[in-house]
């Protein structure tokens, strides 16, 4: 009986809040509610294909993918160049972390209030610099402005993590790895290239992943507070539409089955990650 | 103190059976050396004692109690562990109180015991210590002091000195030799090394595949081997064994190259039979004994106090190894006649391997 | 350093320089807007130096809120933060903690099952499942209140895996001499394992008290009784009503004060954190 006790607050949390309501969505996907919800009718993939005919949605699905390279992409180049510096460093490098890794405490949806005061079309810091240099910005209005200030938001927020674990994996690359090729005459940048950066692909596929599922599931908070999905849905990503379709339009077949999309992504994406766990284990 | 009784004891992991019935009786006071080879099932054993492992079929009785189904704490004995198994984030004091605050005793009595305990092994400067300030020795006594403390009947040891340096070994093996001695308490002990076994064991227990080889103390072991297994396992270097053949009248053995081997005592029951005749190393000699073999010499090592001399019997492949006394020259690739005391002669069937007379 | 180049050396410190600049400037320019009346807030370019109206603002968001009358003091919002965050942590860590060792020490009919359903859980992040699992906690009737806002995120496979990890690492030993010594299957765990733990759990501690204090969704989702709310959706709320008349000195009071708990824990505990982080989600 004691295993059976010790297991059962998580599996009882694991079943009503996580099955259950998994299983509700699955089981809704294949439902379409009539406008006034007085019938509801068991369509089999209709929510699919209806989801996949719709132009908003094939575009959020675009965007999305758009969105997470840009936030990974970033995130993840600026972080290693910082961690390379930290690495040819010997003073001061506690110091630079401390600076370095506090944006990672800080909410998403914080986040997005820094940046929005920052870029504020008609009071932020930045805007104000912008338009005195003669650049129009208002990415209340401009779609790709907007999509850029939700990029640079989300970046800043993770390049602390990336950075964490890029330095780890640098400082384990045993030193007599990097003096043998300095011996062989190889300089700093050919070293970087040839040793360091081969020796992290680990990490660096692990962060790739980490970053992925960060951009398309952590930043709704994020963009919740800059731009709303706006201007004209062009910063609306997948895990915002679920909430607009759900929570503001009410479409409960259609949301359930971007609930369902978003979880077959999420399953992917953990098969994956733990494939190449597996395969690290083995090194 | 109490005797310990194993009646037909056997253990299985499903259909995989590690051992087949043992019988022993440890009698009160005596300290047991259970030996053998990894995997032989000899810790198995040691934790079916301990109650850590489930007894398949059989009995143990530690004094006049049946134990197998007692939970360890309630088996009245103590263990030493080989990597010790302190408690890391316990102070020594408390890694030895531990057991005894579970027991309920009250606090002066704990400390009374523990003050004693580490006054008997030395340790009393180290009570306030964490175990990972404390070096490979001292973690030793403290593993003892946990069991001394809990004045058990029995004490079980589970290979206790192999995390140690060899001169640390040896050392403590002394310890631990007369503080069984002073305490008298009966004390199971468990090792793959022969030395350790030799010279701690009243009794050993010699321990094969699941199967007691021999039971003894050590010099009737040593003397005396019942097989081939302890004869190659006891000693060191090990017993030079070599198979044959009996001559028809049981006078010679003849090796698988002809070359033959004389035996002063005839043994015509055995004439005809493929047998494996043993000699120990260290009972050759230069000069005397009862008869003679060419030797032809391959590598001489020097240790200074012995020689020991690798090579062949004659110009046959049989591999001989001699311990001799003191400093020997002797040239490689030569052949010299070694002398060997009919009495260091030891023989077994070679289908059973066991020890014919 | 392999070869002396003083050049490197200096771009390396450059570039340093550069990076927290980047990262600190938005803190730098909360810090300053914080700092200033309401009025200076309004006149374009705004102010890159601190003002003096540090002490102002603070009482002005702590005790009377943002958006005049009916707002939620900040205080309310950072007390209702630290108990989500809270109950998040050490609910994840108890529950993890528990299972764990249900998993590594006992042998019982569905185990490997158990494991599985939890590791699912993985698969399953709030945002997938945002519809139904409001409806599950909607009937349950836990709409607006501190159970609703945590124990439907308390579940955790990671922390769950960290645990086994460090479960499997104590050697069998250990628990062998703990039963010699007498002790049950409860007194190991708590006399043994937990402490044996302790790190592990502090540097799970920092990560899942950030993780609880920044939820925003969810709480987001399920409060709408304002006594209920975190300073982190106060933020949202605030810069809604922010559209129509800025009061940017007192948001930005609110945004330094929500990120101040989870920083300070973050600078605090760094090496504790980094460790953590870097261990566990691998």
């Amino acid at each position: 009986m004691l295993p059976f006790m010790l297991v059962a607050p998580q599996i009882a949390v694991t079943l009503v809040f996580f099955m259950w309501p998994a299983a509700q969505a699955l089981y809704q996907s294949f439902l379409i509610q009539d406008a006034f919800g007085f019938k509801t009718e068991f369509v089999w993939f209709e929510n699919f294909q209806i989801l996949w005919a719709d132009p908003y949605y094939t575009a959020s699905f675009k965007r999305t993918a758009l969105f997470s390279i840009a936030v990974a992409g970033l995130a993840m180049s600026s972080a290693l160049v910082l961690a390379a510096m930290v690495d040819r460093i010997i003073k001061g490098v506690m110091a630079y972390q401390t600076m370095l890794i506090w944006p990672y405490a800080v909410a998403p949806v914080i986040a997005g209030a820094l940046w929005v005061f920052m870029f504020d079309p008609t009071l932020g810091i930045f805007a104000y610099a912008l338009n005195t240099i003669g650049y129009d910005w208002n990415y209340k209005l401009n779609g790709d402005q907007a999509m850029a200030l939700v990029v640079i938001s989300a970046t800043w927020k993770q390049i602390a993590y990336n950075f964490l674990f890029f330095v780890a994996a640098i400082h384990s690359i045993p030193k007599s790895l990097i003096e043998a090729a300095a011996i062989d005459g190889a300089g700093p940048m050919r070293r970087f290239w040839t040793i360091i950066f081969p020796l992290i692909t680990p990490t660096t596929f692990f962060l790739l992943v980490v970053n992925i599922v960060y951009a398309f599931f952590d930043t709704f908070g994020i963009i919740h507070a800059i731009t709303q999905g706006g201007p004209a849905k062009a910063t609306e990503i997948l895990v915002y539409k679920v909430y607009n379709d759900g929570f503001i339009g009410l479409d409960l077949g259609g949301s359930a089955a971007q609930s369902v999309i978003l979880m077959a992504i999420v399953i992917v994406i953990t098969v994956i990650q733990f494939r190449y766990i597996e395969r690290k284990v083995e090194y | 103190m109490a005797n310990i009784t194993l009646k037909g004891i056997k253990k299985a992991y499903g259909k995989v059976q590690v051992i087949h019935g043992i019988d022993w009786e440890i009698n009160n006071g005596d300290f047991v050396v259970i030996v053998g080879p990894s995997g032989c099932g000899k810790s198995t054993l040691l934790r079916m004692i301990a109650g850590l492992e489930s007894i398949t079929e059989g009995e143990i009785s530690i004094g006049d109690t049946v134990v197998n189904a007692l939970e360890p704490s309630k088996r009245n004995i103590a263990m030493v562990f080989q990597n010790y198994a302190l408690y890391p984030h316990m102070t020594v004091y408390k890694n030895m109180a531990y057991g005894l605050k579970l027991m309920k005793l009250p606090k002066a009595e704990i400390e009374e015991r523990v003050q004693k305990a580490a006054k008997i092994l030395e340790i009393e400067d180290y009570l306030t210590r964490l175990p990972r300030e404390l070096s490979g020795g001292q973690r030793q006594r403290v593993a003892m002091g946990r069991a001394i403390v809990r004045q058990p009947a029995v004490f079980l040891f589970d290979e206790p000195l192999s995390n140690l340096d060899a001169k640390l070994r040896v050392q403590m093996r002394l310890e631990i030799k007369n503080l069984q001695a002073e305490l008298g308490i009966t004390s199971v002990y468990v090792t793959h090394d022969q030395v350790e076994a030799m010279t701690l064991g009243d009794q050993l227990a010699v321990l094969n595949g699941g199967y007691v080889e021999q039971l003894g103390t050590p010099i009737e072991i040593y003397e005396r081997p019942a097989s081939v297994f302890v004869a190659g396992f006891i000693g060191s270097p090990s017993m030079n064994l070599l198979d044959g053949q009996m001559g028809a009248d049981g006078t010679a053995l003849i090796l698988p190259d002809g070359s033959e081997i004389p035996l002063t005592t005839a043994r015509p029951s055995l004439a005809g039979q493929p047998v494996t005749l043993g000699i120990r190393p260290e009972h050759f000699s230069l000069s005397g004994g009862d008869f003679t073999v060419p030797l032809k010499v391959n590598v001489v090592e020097q240790l200074g106090a012995d020689t020991l001399v690798h090579g062949h019997l004659g110009e046959s492949t049989a591999p001989l190894v001699l311990r001799l006394e003191g400093v020997q020259s002797l040239n490689t690739g030569g052949i010299v006649q070694v002398g060997i005391p009919q009495d260091a002669v030891h023989i077994f069937d070679q289908a059973s391997g066991k020890r014919v007379d | 350093m392999i070869e002396n180049r003083p050049f490197i050396t200096v771009l390396a410190h450059f570039t340093l320089i550069l990076g927290v600049f980047i990262v600190a400037f938005p803190i730098w320019i909360t810090f300053v807007a914080a700092t200033h009346e309401a009025v200076r807030m309004t006149q374009v370019p705004l102010p890159l130096l601190p003002g003096d109206q540090f002490f102002v603002n603070l009482k002005t968001v702590l005790f009377e809120g943002v958006g005049g009358s009916g707002a939620v003091p900040v205080w309310l919002m950072m007390f209702n933060s630290l108990i989500m965050a809270m109950l998040i942590a050490l609910g994840k860590i108890t529950i993890s903690l528990l299972s764990a060792f249900a998993i590594v020490y006992f042998r019982f009919p569905f185990r490997m099952g158990f494991f599985w359903m939890i590791f699912i859980t993985l698969m399953l992040p709030v945002e997938v499942r945002i519809m139904p699992t409001f409806e599950v906690v909607s009937n349950l009737g836990m709409l607006n209140s501190y159970w609703g806002m945590t124990v439907p995120l308390i579940a955790s496979a990671t922390a769950t895996f960290m645990f086994r990890q460090v479960f499997l690492t104590i050697p069998d030993e250990m628990l062998e001499a703990a039963r010699v010594d007498g002790a049950g299957p409860m007194r190991f765990f708590w006399d043994i394992l937990i402490p044996l733990s302790r790190t592990n759990i502090a540097a799970l501690f920092v990560i899942l008290f950030i993780y609880g204090w920044n939820q925003y969704l969810w709480p987001l989702l399920i409060t709408t009784d304002s006594g209920y709310f975190t300073v982190v959706m106060g933020i949202k709320q605030m810069l809604e009503s922010a559209e129509q008349s800025p009061v940017w000195n007192l948001i930005m009071m609110t945004a330094l004060l929500a990120m101040l708990p989870p920083i300070i824990v973050v600078l605090s505990m760094q090496k504790m954190f980094v460790r953590g982080l870097t261990e566990t989600e691998k």
